[in-house]
């Protein structure tokens, strides 16, 4: 799991019929400063996640097509939780 | 899951048999403001994606399950055409 800010979504009507319902929304991995690490990609959402909010992403299938709720559907990455703080050590 | 923009398509008459009927798309993976990101790949179609077209893609062994029942050698798939990007947020 990684933190990401949602940046916001991608609309598409045409799409894979097991992607009906799903929200696409486009996420910017974080730095734990906050700052941008790596390149944005798309995550279902079914959590309401808004712009600018900072979140939990899953990039991994198995654990994406669960919060899909379709079996076998053809998605790598989920918004899992959005968060509210993050507490550090240091 | 990324954006990408179809670029061509792939010509293979001799391929594995699986593939029959199936259409082989060069995509270009683009970030969220258009701008070419990576290299450009090779993706199956299951959503009748065309040319020049703004496309979701899945990479990885997900990508085969967009053609379920039917078993795909596939890395690489389109699974939705876009619209359009709203992008409210600019950190």
């Amino acid at each position: 799991m990684t933190i990401a800010v949602v940046l916001g979504h991608v609309v598409a009507t045409q799409k894979h019929s097991k992607l009906e319902g799903a929200r696409l929304m486009l996420v910017q991995p974080l730095e734990l400063d906050g700052g941008p690490e790596g390149e944005a990609f798309l995550a279902i959402d079914r959590l309401g996640a808004g712009p600018g909010e900072r979140v939990l992403v899953l990039r991994e299938g198995r654990g994406a097509i669960e919060v899909l709720g379709q079996p076998q559907g053809p998605v790598d990455a989920a918004i899992i939780g959005i968060i509210d703080t993050v507490d550090l050590l240091e | 899951m990324q954006l990408a923009r179809v670029i061509g398509n792939i010509v293979c008459p001799q391929h594995d048999e699986s593939l029959d009927a199936h259409r082989l798309l060069m995509i270009q993976p683009l970030d969220p403001g258009g701008r070419r990101q990576g290299a450009p790949l090779i993706a199956t179609d299951s959503v009748g994606a065309g040319s020049g077209e703004l496309v979701i893609f899945v990479i990885g062994k997900e990508a085969s399950f967009a053609t379920l029942p039917e078993k795909l050698p596939t890395d690489a798939a389109i699974v939705g055409i876009v619209d359009h990007v709203v992008i409210e947020h600019h950190p």
